[in-house]
């Protein structure tokens, strides 16, 4: 017997209907998470779908580790991505993964189009379609989620998924919120839940899930547990979290500042995991079945300017990403303009790398007299101004004239309209993230197959070049990038947070399998980490993709990265090596 | 002999501390030698939104136990240390003692018909990794 999940959940929102598919082969071969995201997407998603249409599924998918061992905490979700046209791949943690395995779920496949608003309560084997009316409109995910909180049942056993108002506006890069602090954040699949008047969606259940060898599984358990707790790699996500980047990278200078004119940010020190931790951390939080609890929320004690003695305090979470995006990338080193940034762009839903690098591109753009406040609405941009900034986030998202719905769009659509793309920060139409440490991290946002610093952490490869003083060839470097992506899916289709990859080796994850029933080999799970990078790939492609005809923005080239120069030639070459080696996976 | 001093209870000792990963709550269901939450006699929510931290719901091992009077056919009887020790043959699966349990600590084991009642064994200690929860000893 393995034990592996089976049941995927179908929900058709056009037809109003539910059922349920034992899908055991597509676990048995493509395990969980990515994989059998990926084969759900071939499925269910028409060639040349609409992403806005009824045609676009929305898959979910969890692996067989959710609920049996620690940190196996992802849920990856699929569809075809309107910021991208391509794939849209985004992974969530909060309780949606472990809430999704304890309803009884391997994976939920959510098609159609409602055609009013609605959200869907899945509490274990039964799902309801509920009137989502009243909560549609509300532009703050924050009430959206304590309604529902209320409203449904299971407290502490669920998820609570839902877009603000990003979503509803179809902002391509809106995100979808859970638990309030955790994010499906990149390639909008916000904007796909709001094309189908999808609000939220609450998952609940609590199972208990038999094992093969009891004894072996417990055993296991206790050494995973253990690695987790103890580990030093896991030290700094367990302890400042992710914001203790920020002042590693600003010295290396690798932090991208003011739309990646500069690589060092005067002021970083002051929005650092440092000064995060001593003036404002208020509350550490962790993901369902995860030890670590590298989430962090800041305190942050605003007066009221109506009201005398009026004060609310908010707890807003904080990573080093946003930090970056919302941060040293538009100049802004206050720490507390910079909360008040992370907190509009989580009530209203949008993603925050998207909406720093568009702020970023638009300042730029105006001061350089592409655009004027004809188009800005009288707003002026400036680098460090979260006031300015948090009026045109709201134009952003309210959508008030082209200018706003273009750079909604992200920097690459935007900049094709008004210029400026040499400084149009996004790789494969997705926005920048926060690494400007070298060739490696660049030429992987754009071989990435989610153009995200976490497919293949080129960022790393640069590091260890900076460390070693030893260059790579660009044939090795493009090597080691899919190499390490194509492993990454293996890591996510067990739906492993990518934050403990130096403990789930191979060895490990197959000593795990054992009381589960299932064996695998070293060579059958890096041979199946290949098939789902190559299906991904291929679906990409199947949409129009194509890697020698990806844009590569000058910015890049001209700010000097710390790993060394790079040329367009050497990048050009890289891309033309990975369509090679990802063509021959 | 002082063989009180070895009556111990599982106690919450500081509830701030705790950041919700709910790996009290799978290690009360291995137990069983089973994944999952559906066996935990630990609960972990949140105090409404996760901002505002996490309730843990325990038994804490009542010296004069209301889930115990409220029990028609005497599943429950005492625990040295508090709580109670329900005998599973007895039980009819009322559900009387989870509506008198002031503090929301009895669950319901859907598939058997039966409450899951924590019996103060402290598996659940050695994995709560910022020391929430403790095993204390009585006197």
């Amino acid at each position: 017997m393995k034990i592996l999940p089976s049941n995927v959940l179908y929900i058709d929102l056009s037809r109003r209907r539910v059922w349920i598919e034992d899908r055991r082969e597509l676990f048995e071969e493509w395990i969980g998470g990515a994989g059998v995201a990926i084969k759900l997407l071939e499925e269910e998603c028409p060639k040349n779908a609409d992403p806005f249409g009824p045609e676009n599924p929305i898959i979910f998918a969890v692996g067989p580790f959710t609920g049996f061992y620690p940190i196996a905490s992802k849920t990856i979700a699929m569809f075809k991505s309107p910021l991208t046209g391509n794939l849209g791949e985004s992974h969530c943690g909060g309780r949606s993964a472990l809430a999704i395995r304890m309803a009884g779920y391997g994976a939920i496949v959510v098609k159609g189009t409602s055609e009013t608003p609605v959200y869907l309560a899945i509490h274990g084997e039964k799902t309801y379609f509920r009137e989502g009316s009243a909560i549609w409109n509300m532009a703050n995910s924050y009430t959206v989620g304590r309604i529902l909180r209320d409203k449904e049942p299971g407290a502490g056993a669920r998820t609570i998924m839902r877009i603000g108002r990003a979503g509803e506006k179809l902002i391509p890069y809106a995100c979808v919120v859970t638990e309030t602090y955790r994010h499906f954040g990149r390639l909008g699949l916000g904007a796909v839940f709001g094309s189908k008047k999808l609000k939220a969606i609450v998952v609940s259940g609590k199972k208990s899930l038999p094992v093969v060898d009891s004894k072996a599984y417990r055993e296991v358990y206790k050494e995973i547990f253990t690695l987790l707790v103890d580990s030093p790699s896991m030290k700094k996500y367990h302890e400042l979290g992710t914001s203790m980047n920020v002042n590693p990278l600003n010295e290396l200078k690798a932090l991208p500042t003011r739309n990646l004119k500069e690589a060092n940010f005067e002021e970083a020190e002051k929005i650092s995991g440092e000064t995060f931790a001593k003036d404002f951390l208020g509350r550490r939080l962790a993901c369902a079945h995860c030890p670590v609890s590298c989430i962090h929320l800041a305190t942050l004690r605003t007066p009221y300017d109506s009201e005398p003695y009026f004060y609310k305090s908010k707890m807003i979470s904080y990573d080093y990403e946003t930090i970056y995006a919302l941060g040293s990338m538009i100049g802004i080193g206050d720490p507390k303009e910079l909360l008040k940034l992370l907190d509009e762009v989580e009530a209203l839903g949008l993603d925050a790398i998207s909406t720093g690098i568009a702020l970023a591109w638009a300042t730029e753009a105006q001061e350089k007299g592409l655009i004027s406040t004809k188009e800005t609405n009288g707003l002026y941009l400036k680098w460090g101004d979260a006031e300015t900034y948090l009026k045109a986030i709201r134009c952003l998202v309210n959508q008030i004239n082209d200018f706003y719905k273009a750079l909604g769009k992200g920097v690459d659509y935007a900049s094709a309209i008004y210029g400026g793309k040499e400084f149009a920060l996004a790789f494969g139409k997705n926005e920048m993230p926060g690494y400007h440490t070298g060739l490696g991290a660049h030429l992987g946002f754009l071989i990435g197959s989610r153009h995200s610093h976490l497919d293949c952490a080129g960022y790393s490869i640069d590091q260890k070049i900076i460390a070693s003083g030893k260059n790579l060839t660009i044939e090795d470097l493009t090597q080691e990038l899919i190499s390490e992506e194509a492993w990454r899916q293996i890591l996510s289709s067990l739906v492993i947070c990518f934050f403990a990859r130096g403990i789930y080796k191979p060895e490990l994850i197959i000593k795990a399998f054992k009381p589960l029933g299932v064996e695998f080999t070293e060579g059958s799970l890096k041979a199946i980490g290949n098939k789902i990078l190559k299906a991904k790939y291929e679906f990409k492609v199947r949409e129009g993709f194509q890697l020698s005809k990806l844009r590569i923005p000058e910015r890049i080239l001209q700010t000097s990265a710390p790993a060394g120069e790079f040329s367009k030639e050497t990048i050009i070459n890289g891309l033309r090596l990975a369509e090679e080696k990802l063509a021959s996976l | 002999m002082r063989v009180f001093k070895l009556v111990k209870r599982l106690a919450v000792v500081d509830v701030d501390l705790c950041v919700g990963c709910q790996c009290c709550m799978m290690a009360c269901n291995r137990r069983f030698g089973e994944a999952g939450v559906a066996k935990s006699a630990i609960h972990i929510r949140s105090a409404g939104g996760i901002e505002r931290g996490f309730i843990v719901l325990v038994c804490r091992a009542c010296l004069d136990p209301p889930c115990m009077k409220v029990c028609p056919t005497d599943a429950l009887s005492k625990r040295l240390g508090g709580g109670v020790i329900l005998n599973q043959n007895k039980c009819v699966g009322c559900k009387l003692c989870v509506n008198a349990c002031t503090i929301g600590a009895i669950f319901w084991d859907d598939v058997n018909e039966k409450p899951v009642i924590c019996v103060h064994c402290g598996y659940c200690v050695d994995f709560c990794p910022y020391n929430v929860i403790k095993m204390e000893e009585i006197d």
